[in-house]
C-alpha cells in the first residue's frame, strides 16, 4: 500500500467554480420560489403525474449513481482488493454527497418537508417507500461515519478552531482521538451494513413502480424491476468511478490512475454483461419486444437506453485496448452512466403514462433550475472538500501492486 | 468465529433455505379488505347530469366555492377530473348511441374514490396517513402524511389530487366518503342524499352486488352485463351500472388483481423477519474474515488501509 490521499494544493475559486456558484444561485432562487409559491409554483407536476424530475434524477438516478460507494467498500474491504484502496475514497465522498443531495432533492418535492421524520414514528411496513426511506436514512449514517476517519486522519492534532471557540481545541481533539481509537476496531460492521444497506434500498427503488402495472409502459414494468435495479446500480458503480476520478483528475491535474481503472472496469464487462442478458431476457420472456418499432417516444427512450447506455459501452469496453484507453475508457464509462441515468428517468417519468387522463409532463424550468443547482452545489461542496481533506491521491505518487 | 470457513458457508446456506421456504408456503398474500363494507352503485342509465351531487360534496365537505355556479351545465361540455378543490365531478359522454328522434344519447358519469376493497394508496402510503377502514371508506389523515405523492403515482383510477399551491402544509384532496358523516351522524353520503333520480344507491357493498344483479336481471337491455368495480383491482366500494359499455364512457380495463398484491409479496417474502438482510450481513461478514488474510482486522476496516 504506497498509495496516498493528501488535500490537493490548488486554487479553489477557478473559472468552474465560479460558474458552478452562478448556477447554485439559479437553483436557490428556484427553491426559494418553491417555498414561498408551493410546489405548483415552480413545476409542472399535476395530479396524474405526481412525479417529475425531480424524483426521476435527484432522487432516483441520485441514488443510482452513488452505488460507486458500496461497489468499492465491497471490493477492497470486503474481498479485500487493496490494489484498488485508491478510488475508494473518492468513491466513498461521491456517494456521502450523492445521498447528502438525494435528501436535499426530496425536501424540495415532498409537499410536507418539515415532516420527512414522521416516517420514524409511523412505519407502513407494506409500502416500499417506507423501506426505502429507513434503508437511505441509515446509509446516510452509515456513510458519515465511513467518511468520519478522513476528517479525523486531517484534524487529529491539529484542531485550531477561530476565535472565542480556540477552547474547544482540547475536546474537540479529544473527541477526534476517541473517534480514531474506536472508528477502526468496530468500521467493518459498518462497511458491511452499507453493502447490505444499499443492496435493499437500491432494488426496492425499482419495487416502487410494481404498485402501478397500468401506468408504467410494458417494457419497463417487469416482475424483475428490483433486480434490474440492483444488478444497473451494481454495475454502474465502477464506470461512475471513472467518471468522477477522470473528471477530477483532469480538471485538477492530478494522476489519471489508469493503472487502477482499466483493470476496475474489466469487472463491469460481467456485471453490465449480466444486466443486459436479464434485461434482454425478460423482454423476450415477457415478449415485450413487440412494442420495440412502435416509434414512440417511450419506445425510442427505451431503444437509446439499452443501446447507447449498455450494449455499445459493453462492447467498448470488451476491447482491452479501448480499456486501456483514457479517453475511450471514459467515453464507454459516461455511456453506461448515461444509461443509467436515462433508464431511471425512464422508469420514473417518461415510462409512466396515466391511461385515464393520458396526462402528458414535460419539466418546467424551474424544476430543471432545482435539479442542476443541486448538482452544482454537489460538485461545488466535492470541489471543497478534496481541496481540504484528504480524498484524491497526490500528483505524481507511484500506484503499486 | 469459531467456524471454519466451508462450515459457515454450509450454514448460511441452509438458513436461508430454510427461511426462504418456509416463506413461501406460510406467508402468501392475503387480501386485509373489511368483510362488509359500505359502498355506494351508480347507476348510469339513470344520471341526468345535474351536478346536484357535485354541490352537495361540496357544501358537506366545506370545500372552496366553484369558479363557476353548480347550476352551470356548460361545464359537461369538457371532460374534468376531480381536483384539490372537487372532490366529485359528472361529466357526460355520448357514446355514439341515439334516441327515437335520432339526438344523441348522453350518459353522464360521475367520478370519485372508488374506496377500493385493497387500496393502492394505502399499501403504498409511506406513513400510513391513508388507511381503509372497518367501514369501507379509504381514510386520509393529514396529520401524518408527508406528501410525498406515492399514493397518486399508485391510485389506478388517478383520483388523489394535491394542493400544489400550497407551500408549507399541502394536503392530498380525495373523496372522504363523508366519513365522519356516515359514521358518527348516521347520515348518507352528501351526494347519495341529494340525487334527485336515485342514480346513487348507498347501501352495504354485498347487498348493492346483488341490488345490482337484480337490476340487470330484470332488465337486461337496459344493461351490460358488468358491474364495474366488482371484481376490477380485487373489488371497490363505489361500483357503477351501465347501458353503454365501460369502455366508450371513460372506465378503463383493470385487472382483477388487487394492486399491491405483486409488490407486497415481493417485499414480504425478502424481507420478512428481514431474513435476506441478515442472511447477507453474515454471508459478507463470513467473506470479509475470510479475505483477511494480510494484516489485522483493524487495518482492514480502516479506510485507505492505514499507511
Amino acid at each position: 500500500m504506497t498509495h496516498h490521499a493528501a488535500p490537493i494544493e490548488a486554487k479553489f475559486w477557478t473559472p468552474g467554480v465560479v460558474v458552478l456558484a452562478v448556477l447554485m444561485a439559479a437553483g436557490a432562487a428556484a427553491i426559494a420560489a418553491r417555498f414561498i409559491g408551493g410546489i405548483g409554483y415552480v413545476s409542472n407536476l399535476t395530479t396524474a403525474r405526481p412525479w417529475g424530475l425531480w424524483i426521476g434524477v435527484d432522487v432516483a438516478s441520485g441514488v443510482a449513481l452513488a452505488a460507486g460507494g458500496f461497489t468499492t467498500a465491497f471490493l477492497a474491504h470486503i474481498i479485500g482488493r487493496h490494489y484498488y484502496e485508491a478510488v475508494v475514497r473518492p468513491a466513498l465522498l461521491t456517494a456521502v454527497l450523492g445521498y447528502t443531495f438525494v435528501v436535499l432533492g426530496l425536501l424540495v418535492d415532498i409537499g410536507r418537508s418539515w415532516a420527512i421524520w414522521k416516517p420514524l414514528l409511523y412505519w407502513n411496513p407494506t409500502s416500499v417507500l417506507f423501506e426505502v426511506a429507513m434503508c437511505v436514512m441509515l446509509y446516510l449514517n452509515v456513510l458519515y461515519l465511513e467518511f468520519l476517519p478522513i476528517v479525523v486522519e486531517r484534524f487529529k492534532g491539529r484542531v485550531n478552531l477561530p476565535g472565542p471557540l480556540a477552547v474547544l481545541n482540547g475536546p474537540v481533539d479529544g473527541l477526534l482521538k476517541l473517534a480514531d481509537t474506536i472508528l477502526p476496531r468496530i468500521m467493518w460492521i459498518f462497511i458491511i451494513a452499507g453493502v447490505v444497506l444499499s443492496c435493499m434500498h437500491q432494488s426496492s427503488l425499482g419495487s416502487l413502480m410494481l404498485i402501478a402495472p397500468t401506468k408504467l409502459h410494458p417494457l419497463w414494468y417487469t416482475p424483475m424491476l428490483p433486480l434490474l435495479f440492483l444488478v444497473s446500480a451494481i454495475a454502474v458503480g465502477y464506470p461512475m468511478v471513472v467518471f468522477e476520478a477522470t473528471l477530477a483528475t483532469t480538471s485538477l491535474k492530478l494522476d489519471g490512475e489508469m493503472k487502477i481503472l482499466t483493470p476496475l472496469t474489466r469487472i463491469t464487462i460481467f456485471l453490465l454483461g449480466l444486466y443486459l442478458a436479464l434485461k434482454v431476457g425478460d423482454m423476450v420472456v415477457r415478449g415485450t419486444y413487440v412494442y420495440l418499432l412502435d416509434f414512440t417516444a417511450q419506445t425510442n427512450a427505451f431503444i437509446i437506453e439499452v443501446l447507447f447506455g449498455v450494449i455499445v459501452p459493453w462492447l467498448m469496453l470488451l476491447s482491452p485496448q479501448l480499456r486501456r484507453s483514457r479517453q475511450a475508457l471514459f467515453i464507454a464509462c459516461t455511456m453506461i452512466v448515461g444509461g443509467v441515468l436515462i433508464n431511471r428517468i425512464n422508469v420514473f417519468v417518461v415510462g409512466y403514462r396515466p391511461p385515464i387522463s393520458e396526462a402528458n409532463y414535460f419539466p418546467a424550468i424551474g424544476e430543471v433550475l432545482v435539479t442542476v443547482g443541486l448538482i452544482a452545489a454537489l460538485m461545488f461542496v466535492y470541489r471543497f472538500i478534496v481541496t481540504y481533506l484528504p480524498v484524491l491521491n497526490k500528483p505524481e505518487q507511484e500506484v503499486s501492486v | 468465529m469459531g467456524l471454519n470457513r466451508r462450515d459457515f458457508f454450509k450454514f448460511v446456506t441452509a438458513a436461508g433455505a430454510a427461511i426462504a421456504g418456509s416463506n413461501d408456503s406460510a406467508h402468501a398474500w392475503q387480501s386485509r379488505a373489511p368483510s362488509d363494507p359500505i359502498g355506494c352503485l351508480v347507476d348510469l342509465t339513470r344520471c341526468i347530469g345535474c351536478r346536484k351531487c357535485e354541490e352537495a360534496c361540496n357544501r358537506v365537505n366545506a370545500l372552496p366555492p366553484p369558479d363557476r355556479g353548480f347550476e352551470d351545465l356548460t361545464l359537461l361540455d369538457k371532460k374534468r377530473r376531480p381536483d384539490e378543490r372537487t372532490y366529485t365531478v359528472v361529466n357526460r359522454h355520448v357514446s355514439g348511441e341515439i334516441d327515437a328522434r335520432d339526438q344523441l344519447v348522453p350518459t353522464f358519469v360521475k367520478l370519485q374514490c372508488m374506496h377500493c376493497q385493497d387500496p393502492a394508496c394505502a399499501s403504498a402510503c409511506i406513513v400510513g396517513a391513508l388507511t381503509k377502514k372497518e367501514n369501507g371508506t379509504v381514510h386520509y389523515d393529514v396529520t401524518k402524511c408527508i406528501g410525498c405523492r406515492y399514493c397518486m403515482v399508485a391510485c389506478p383510477f388517478e383520483i388523489p389530487a394535491y394542493e400544489y399551491h400550497d407551500p408549507i402544509t399541502p394536503r392530498v384532496m380525495k373523496c372522504t366518503f363523508c366519513y365522519e358523516r356516515v359514521q358518527s351522524e348516521n347520515k348518507l353520503p352528501g351526494c347519495a342524499e341529494i340525487c334527485p333520480v336515485e342514480a346513487i344507491t348507498f347501501g352495504r357493498r354485498n347487498d348493492l352486488i346483488e341490488i345490482a344483479r337484480q337490476r340487470i336481471k330484470k332488465n337486461p337491455g337496459r344493461y351490460i352485463d358488468h358491474i364495474y368495480g366488482e371484481k376490477e383491482v380485487g373489488g371497490t366500494s363505489w361500483m357503477y351500472l351501465t347501458g353503454v359499455p365501460f369502455e366508450k364512457v371513460g372506465f378503463n380495463a383493470l385487472p382483477e388483481t388487487p394492486m399491491p398484491r405483486l409488490a407486497e409479496s415481493i417485499q414480504h417474502s425478502l424481507f420478512s423477519y428481514l431474513w435476506s438482510p441478515i442472511v447477507l450481513f453474515g454471508m459478507l461478514g463470513g467473506i470479509m474474515w475470510a479475505s483477511k488474510d494480510k494484516g489485522d482486522r483493524a487495518d482492514n476496516g480502516k479506510e485507505g488501509g492505514g499507511q
